[in-house]
Protein backbone atom coordinates (compact mmCIF):
# COMPACT_ATOMS: atom_id res chain seq x y z
CA UNK A 1 0.00 0.00 0.00
CA UNK A 2 1.38 3.60 -0.68
CA UNK A 3 0.62 6.91 0.68
CA UNK A 4 -0.61 9.19 -2.23
CA UNK A 5 -1.02 12.77 -1.91
CA UNK A 6 -3.29 15.05 -3.78
CA UNK A 7 -2.48 18.89 -3.54
CA UNK A 8 -4.61 21.13 -4.89
CA UNK A 9 -3.53 24.67 -5.35
CA UNK A 10 -5.99 25.99 -7.51
CA UNK A 11 -9.61 28.05 -6.61
CA UNK A 12 -12.65 26.54 -7.90
CA UNK A 13 -13.84 27.48 -11.70
CA UNK A 14 -11.03 29.36 -12.76
CA UNK A 15 -9.57 26.37 -13.86
CA UNK A 16 -10.61 22.66 -14.21
CA UNK A 17 -7.47 21.44 -12.43
CA UNK A 18 -10.01 20.99 -9.21
CA UNK A 19 -12.88 19.21 -11.34
CA UNK A 20 -10.18 17.27 -12.67
CA UNK A 21 -8.45 16.47 -9.38
CA UNK A 22 -11.06 15.21 -7.85
CA UNK A 23 -12.36 12.87 -10.49
CA UNK A 24 -8.90 11.56 -9.86
CA UNK A 25 -8.96 11.15 -6.06
CA UNK A 26 -12.56 9.40 -6.72
CA UNK A 27 -11.12 6.66 -8.81
CA UNK A 28 -8.12 6.75 -6.97
CA UNK A 29 -9.99 5.94 -4.18
CA UNK A 30 -10.53 2.25 -5.85
CA UNK A 31 -7.55 1.11 -5.45
CA UNK A 32 -7.02 0.56 -1.50
CA UNK A 33 -3.95 2.99 -0.95
CA UNK A 34 -3.89 5.61 1.93
CA UNK A 35 -5.31 8.60 0.29
CA UNK A 36 -5.18 12.42 1.35
CA UNK A 37 -5.76 15.00 -0.18
CA UNK A 38 -3.33 19.11 0.82
CA UNK A 39 -5.46 22.19 -0.35
CA UNK A 40 -2.66 24.62 0.07
CA UNK A 41 -2.86 28.74 -1.42
CA UNK A 42 -5.92 29.14 -3.24
CA UNK A 43 -6.87 25.58 -3.02
CA UNK A 44 -8.57 26.35 0.13
CA UNK A 45 -11.27 27.75 -1.79
CA UNK A 46 -12.20 24.84 -3.25
CA UNK A 47 -13.84 24.20 -0.05
CA UNK A 48 -15.67 27.39 0.31
CA UNK A 49 -19.61 27.21 1.39
CA UNK A 50 -22.07 28.20 -0.65
CA UNK A 51 -21.01 28.19 -4.18
CA UNK A 52 -23.97 28.70 -6.35
CA UNK A 53 -22.88 28.26 -10.09
CA UNK A 54 -26.29 28.58 -12.03
CA UNK A 55 -26.03 32.23 -13.30
CA UNK A 56 -22.64 31.53 -14.39
CA UNK A 57 -23.18 28.31 -15.90
CA UNK A 58 -19.56 26.18 -14.50
CA UNK A 59 -20.27 22.82 -13.02
CA UNK A 60 -20.81 22.84 -9.46
CA UNK A 61 -18.09 20.61 -8.30
CA UNK A 62 -18.33 21.63 -4.86
CA UNK A 63 -21.64 18.86 -3.68
CA UNK A 64 -18.90 16.26 -4.90
CA UNK A 65 -16.50 16.71 -2.09
CA UNK A 66 -19.50 15.69 0.55
CA UNK A 67 -18.96 12.08 -1.19
CA UNK A 68 -15.33 11.49 -0.56
CA UNK A 69 -15.96 10.44 2.99
CA UNK A 70 -17.91 7.68 1.23
CA UNK A 71 -14.93 6.95 -0.88
CA UNK A 72 -13.28 6.32 2.25
CA UNK A 73 -11.16 9.97 1.39
CA UNK A 74 -11.11 11.15 5.23
CA UNK A 75 -8.07 12.80 5.00
CA UNK A 76 -8.19 16.69 4.00
CA UNK A 77 -5.64 18.41 4.81
CA UNK A 78 -6.15 22.27 4.96
CA UNK A 79 -2.88 24.95 5.61
CA UNK A 80 -3.93 27.08 8.43
CA UNK A 81 -1.40 29.87 6.81
CA UNK A 82 -3.58 29.74 3.65
CA UNK A 83 -6.82 30.18 5.27
CA UNK A 84 -5.42 32.93 7.44
CA UNK A 85 -3.85 34.59 4.06
CA UNK A 86 -7.30 34.48 2.87
CA UNK A 87 -9.05 35.94 5.40
CA UNK A 88 -11.29 32.42 6.20
CA UNK A 89 -12.03 30.29 9.06
CA UNK A 90 -13.03 26.53 9.47
CA UNK A 91 -16.21 28.10 9.76
CA UNK A 92 -16.05 29.32 6.00
CA UNK A 93 -15.39 25.82 4.85
CA UNK A 94 -17.79 23.04 4.02
CA UNK A 95 -18.78 20.69 7.13
CA UNK A 96 -17.64 17.22 5.28
CA UNK A 97 -17.53 14.42 7.27
CA UNK A 98 -17.10 10.70 7.58
CA UNK A 99 -18.54 7.58 9.68
CA UNK A 100 -15.81 6.08 11.25
CA UNK A 101 -16.70 2.35 11.47
CA UNK A 102 -15.03 1.68 14.00
CA UNK A 103 -16.80 3.74 16.80
CA UNK A 104 -20.12 2.84 15.93
CA UNK A 105 -20.23 4.91 12.59
CA UNK A 106 -19.62 7.87 14.49
CA UNK A 107 -19.52 10.97 12.24
CA UNK A 108 -16.28 13.08 12.29
CA UNK A 109 -14.68 15.85 10.51
CA UNK A 110 -12.64 15.37 7.31
CA UNK A 111 -11.58 18.21 7.08
CA UNK A 112 -7.94 18.61 9.31
CA UNK A 113 -6.60 22.19 9.73
CA UNK A 114 -2.57 21.87 9.45
CA UNK A 115 -0.12 24.46 10.18
CA UNK A 116 2.42 25.13 7.94
CA UNK A 117 5.00 23.00 9.48
CA UNK A 118 2.67 20.25 9.95
CA UNK A 119 1.98 19.79 6.21
CA UNK A 120 5.55 20.07 5.48
CA UNK A 121 5.46 16.72 7.66
CA UNK A 122 3.08 15.36 6.10
CA UNK A 123 4.39 15.75 2.54
CA UNK A 124 8.07 14.05 3.56
CA UNK A 125 5.36 10.68 4.55
CA UNK A 126 3.91 10.35 1.34
CA UNK A 127 5.03 7.90 -1.50
CA UNK A 128 3.49 9.58 -4.31
CA UNK A 129 2.19 13.18 -4.65
CA UNK A 130 0.19 14.69 -7.60
CA UNK A 131 -0.38 18.04 -8.05
CA UNK A 132 -3.92 19.77 -9.20
CA UNK B 1 14.40 2.54 -11.81
CA UNK B 2 11.17 2.27 -12.90
CA UNK B 3 9.48 5.96 -13.72
CA UNK B 4 6.05 6.83 -14.49
CA UNK B 5 5.22 10.46 -16.26
CA UNK B 6 2.24 12.27 -15.63
CA UNK B 7 1.88 15.40 -18.48
CA UNK B 8 -0.77 17.63 -18.08
CA UNK B 9 -0.46 20.36 -20.39
CA UNK B 10 -0.71 20.59 -24.38
CA UNK B 11 1.69 20.83 -26.80
CA UNK B 12 3.01 24.54 -27.59
CA UNK B 13 1.09 26.38 -25.05
CA UNK B 14 3.19 25.70 -22.05
CA UNK B 15 6.81 23.83 -21.96
CA UNK B 16 5.26 21.33 -20.07
CA UNK B 17 5.47 18.56 -22.71
CA UNK B 18 8.51 19.37 -23.94
CA UNK B 19 10.34 18.78 -20.64
CA UNK B 20 8.39 15.50 -19.72
CA UNK B 21 9.55 14.14 -22.98
CA UNK B 22 13.42 15.58 -22.47
CA UNK B 23 13.31 14.49 -19.36
CA UNK B 24 11.80 10.78 -20.35
CA UNK B 25 14.53 10.53 -23.30
CA UNK B 26 17.24 11.35 -20.60
CA UNK B 27 15.82 8.27 -18.26
CA UNK B 28 15.87 5.80 -21.29
CA UNK B 29 19.29 6.93 -21.93
CA UNK B 30 20.18 6.47 -18.57
CA UNK B 31 18.97 2.84 -18.66
CA UNK B 32 15.57 3.29 -16.54
CA UNK B 33 12.29 1.87 -17.76
CA UNK B 34 9.41 4.32 -18.45
CA UNK B 35 6.45 2.00 -16.97
CA UNK B 36 3.75 4.86 -18.74
CA UNK B 37 3.10 8.09 -19.74
CA UNK B 38 -0.19 9.55 -18.40
CA UNK B 39 -1.71 12.95 -20.56
CA UNK B 40 -3.87 14.30 -18.07
CA UNK B 41 -5.86 18.33 -18.01
CA UNK B 42 -5.12 20.01 -21.92
CA UNK B 43 -1.68 17.17 -21.75
CA UNK B 44 -4.60 14.83 -24.12
CA UNK B 45 -4.38 17.36 -26.61
CA UNK B 46 -0.23 15.41 -27.13
CA UNK B 47 -2.26 12.70 -29.12
CA UNK B 48 -4.07 14.16 -31.85
CA UNK B 49 -2.11 13.45 -35.31
CA UNK B 50 -4.06 16.45 -36.44
CA UNK B 51 -1.36 18.70 -35.99
CA UNK B 52 0.72 20.82 -38.74
CA UNK B 53 3.75 23.17 -36.56
CA UNK B 54 5.79 24.82 -38.58
CA UNK B 55 8.49 23.30 -40.34
CA UNK B 56 10.75 24.65 -38.48
CA UNK B 57 9.74 23.81 -35.19
CA UNK B 58 9.77 20.36 -33.22
CA UNK B 59 6.72 17.85 -34.41
CA UNK B 60 5.59 17.68 -30.28
CA UNK B 61 3.31 14.86 -31.30
CA UNK B 62 5.06 12.92 -33.75
CA UNK B 63 8.11 13.33 -30.93
CA UNK B 64 6.00 10.97 -28.53
CA UNK B 65 4.81 8.58 -31.10
CA UNK B 66 8.49 8.19 -31.91
CA UNK B 67 9.45 7.53 -28.75
CA UNK B 68 6.43 4.76 -27.98
CA UNK B 69 7.66 3.33 -31.40
CA UNK B 70 11.27 2.77 -30.68
CA UNK B 71 11.62 2.33 -27.09
CA UNK B 72 7.84 0.58 -26.47
CA UNK B 73 6.63 3.27 -24.13
CA UNK B 74 2.98 3.35 -23.19
CA UNK B 75 1.00 6.53 -23.80
CA UNK B 76 -2.05 7.16 -22.03
CA UNK B 77 -4.48 9.52 -23.00
CA UNK B 78 -6.98 10.02 -19.99
CA UNK B 79 -10.64 8.53 -21.90
CA UNK B 80 -12.15 11.22 -19.50
CA UNK B 81 -10.10 14.39 -20.22
CA UNK B 82 -10.34 13.53 -24.07
CA UNK B 83 -13.81 12.98 -24.36
CA UNK B 84 -14.02 17.05 -23.09
CA UNK B 85 -11.54 18.12 -25.76
CA UNK B 86 -12.49 16.09 -28.68
CA UNK B 87 -9.55 13.28 -29.20
CA UNK B 88 -10.92 9.70 -30.09
CA UNK B 89 -9.89 6.79 -31.14
CA UNK B 90 -12.22 4.46 -33.59
CA UNK B 91 -14.17 3.12 -30.95
CA UNK B 92 -14.62 6.38 -28.77
CA UNK B 93 -15.89 7.90 -31.97
CA UNK B 94 -18.14 4.95 -32.58
CA UNK B 95 -19.20 4.96 -29.06
CA UNK B 96 -20.16 8.68 -29.33
CA UNK B 97 -21.42 9.12 -32.64
CA UNK B 98 -18.64 11.31 -34.12
CA UNK B 99 -17.33 11.45 -37.22
CA UNK B 100 -13.36 11.03 -37.37
CA UNK B 101 -10.78 9.89 -35.03
CA UNK B 102 -8.03 11.83 -34.26
CA UNK B 103 -5.57 9.55 -32.10
CA UNK B 104 -2.06 9.74 -33.02
CA UNK B 105 -0.25 6.67 -33.31
CA UNK B 106 1.53 5.23 -29.91
CA UNK B 107 -1.01 6.26 -28.00
CA UNK B 108 -4.09 4.60 -26.22
CA UNK B 109 -7.14 6.18 -24.55
CA UNK B 110 -7.76 4.86 -21.00
CA UNK B 111 -9.38 4.81 -17.75
CA UNK B 112 -8.11 7.25 -14.89
CA UNK B 113 -7.33 3.91 -13.48
CA UNK B 114 -3.93 3.49 -15.30
CA UNK B 115 -2.53 6.71 -13.48
CA UNK B 116 -3.59 5.26 -10.15
CA UNK B 117 -1.53 2.24 -11.33
CA UNK B 118 1.11 4.24 -12.73
CA UNK B 119 1.78 5.89 -9.05
CA UNK B 120 1.61 2.16 -7.71
CA UNK B 121 3.61 0.33 -10.02
CA UNK B 122 6.72 2.97 -10.52
CA UNK B 123 9.08 4.05 -8.43
CA UNK B 124 8.64 7.74 -9.15
CA UNK B 125 6.07 9.67 -10.09
CA UNK B 126 6.96 13.35 -11.89
CA UNK B 127 4.02 15.75 -12.85
CA UNK B 128 4.77 18.26 -15.86
CA UNK B 129 2.23 20.64 -15.92
CA UNK B 130 1.69 24.54 -15.53
CA UNK C 1 12.71 14.75 -1.45
CA UNK C 2 13.43 16.19 -4.76
CA UNK C 3 10.90 19.46 -5.28
CA UNK C 4 10.50 21.33 -8.73
CA UNK C 5 9.22 24.74 -9.35
CA UNK C 6 8.61 25.42 -12.87
CA UNK C 7 6.79 28.85 -12.51
CA UNK C 8 8.50 32.26 -12.23
CA UNK C 9 8.87 33.74 -8.94
CA UNK C 10 7.92 37.21 -10.45
CA UNK C 11 4.38 35.53 -12.01
CA UNK C 12 3.73 33.19 -9.22
CA UNK C 13 3.83 32.31 -5.27
CA UNK C 14 5.04 29.09 -6.13
CA UNK C 15 8.50 29.21 -5.70
CA UNK C 16 7.48 30.90 -2.41
CA UNK C 17 4.86 28.00 -1.42
CA UNK C 18 7.74 25.59 -2.16
CA UNK C 19 10.37 27.61 -0.08
CA UNK C 20 7.79 27.64 2.94
CA UNK C 21 7.04 23.94 3.11
CA UNK C 22 10.39 22.30 1.73
CA UNK C 23 12.03 20.48 4.72
CA UNK C 24 15.80 21.23 5.25
CA UNK C 25 18.26 19.17 3.31
CA UNK C 26 16.30 19.30 0.36
CA UNK C 27 16.91 19.24 -3.45
CA UNK C 28 15.29 22.04 -4.96
CA UNK C 29 15.51 21.88 -9.12
CA UNK C 30 14.08 25.39 -11.06
CA UNK C 31 13.25 24.05 -14.19
CA UNK C 32 11.07 26.14 -17.07
CA UNK C 33 10.58 29.83 -16.26
CA UNK C 34 11.73 29.33 -12.45
CA UNK C 35 15.11 29.31 -13.47
CA UNK C 36 15.10 33.40 -13.70
CA UNK C 37 14.96 32.63 -9.74
CA UNK C 38 18.41 31.66 -10.12
CA UNK C 39 19.47 35.42 -11.18
CA UNK C 40 21.14 37.26 -8.96
CA UNK C 41 20.43 40.97 -8.02
CA UNK C 42 16.53 40.51 -8.24
CA UNK C 43 13.44 40.86 -5.48
CA UNK C 44 13.91 37.30 -4.59
CA UNK C 45 17.38 36.89 -4.84
CA UNK C 46 17.45 36.95 -0.88
CA UNK C 47 14.78 34.71 -0.55
CA UNK C 48 16.88 32.33 -3.03
CA UNK C 49 20.49 33.01 -1.10
CA UNK C 50 17.88 32.26 2.57
CA UNK C 51 16.77 29.01 1.04
CA UNK C 52 20.60 28.05 -0.04
CA UNK C 53 21.67 27.80 3.65
CA UNK C 54 19.53 24.87 4.21
CA UNK C 55 18.68 23.23 0.88
CA UNK C 56 20.53 22.44 -2.11
CA UNK C 57 19.27 24.44 -5.34
CA UNK C 58 19.88 23.37 -8.92
CA UNK C 59 18.78 25.14 -12.11
CA UNK C 60 18.19 23.12 -15.69
CA UNK C 61 20.73 24.30 -18.16
CA UNK C 62 19.18 24.12 -21.12
CA UNK C 63 16.47 26.31 -19.63
CA UNK C 64 18.99 29.04 -18.57
CA UNK C 65 20.19 29.01 -21.74
CA UNK C 66 17.43 29.22 -23.93
CA UNK C 67 16.44 32.23 -21.45
CA UNK C 68 19.96 33.90 -22.08
CA UNK C 69 20.83 33.50 -18.31
CA UNK C 70 24.50 32.94 -18.21
CA UNK C 71 26.79 32.57 -15.39
CA UNK C 72 27.87 36.16 -15.17
CA UNK C 73 23.98 36.83 -14.01
CA UNK C 74 23.54 33.98 -11.53
CA UNK C 75 23.60 33.56 -7.89
CA UNK C 76 26.59 31.90 -6.81
CA UNK C 77 26.41 28.73 -5.66
CA UNK C 78 23.67 27.22 -7.85
CA UNK C 79 24.70 23.84 -9.25
CA UNK C 80 23.77 23.92 -12.90
CA UNK C 81 22.09 20.26 -14.17
CA UNK C 82 20.94 18.48 -17.74
CA UNK C 83 18.30 16.44 -18.30
CA UNK C 84 20.50 13.56 -17.59
CA UNK C 85 20.77 15.34 -13.94
CA UNK C 86 17.40 16.00 -13.44
CA UNK C 87 16.61 12.28 -13.83
CA UNK C 88 19.92 11.70 -11.11
CA UNK C 89 18.17 13.70 -9.09
CA UNK C 90 14.72 11.96 -9.15
CA UNK C 91 16.95 8.51 -8.67
CA UNK C 92 18.82 9.99 -5.62
CA UNK C 93 15.53 11.47 -3.54
CA UNK C 94 12.86 8.81 -2.35
CA UNK C 95 10.19 11.09 -3.90
CA UNK C 96 9.66 14.42 -6.42
CA UNK C 97 7.13 17.31 -5.54
CA UNK C 98 6.24 19.51 -8.26
CA UNK C 99 4.94 22.75 -7.59
CA UNK C 100 3.42 23.80 -10.64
Amino acid sequence: MKKFMYVNRHAPHGTIYPLEGLEVVLIGAAFDQDVSMAFIGDGVFQLNKGQDTADSGMKNVAPTYGALGDYEVTKLYVEQESLDERGLELNDLMNLTWEDEEEDWAEKPSIRVVSRAQLSDLLEQQDVILNF
Amino acid sequence: MKFSVMVNEGPYTHQAADTAYHFTRAALNAGHEIFRVFFYHDGVYNGTRMTTPPQDDRHIVDRWSELAHDHDIDLVVCVAAAQRRGILDKDEAKRNGKDGDNIAPGFRISGLGQLIEAGIEADRLLVFGD
Amino acid sequence: MLHTVNKSPFDSHSLQTCLGLAKSGSDILLIEDAVYAAMSGTAVTSMVEAAMASSTIYALEPDLKARGIGSEKMISGINLVGYDGFVELAVTNDKVQSWL
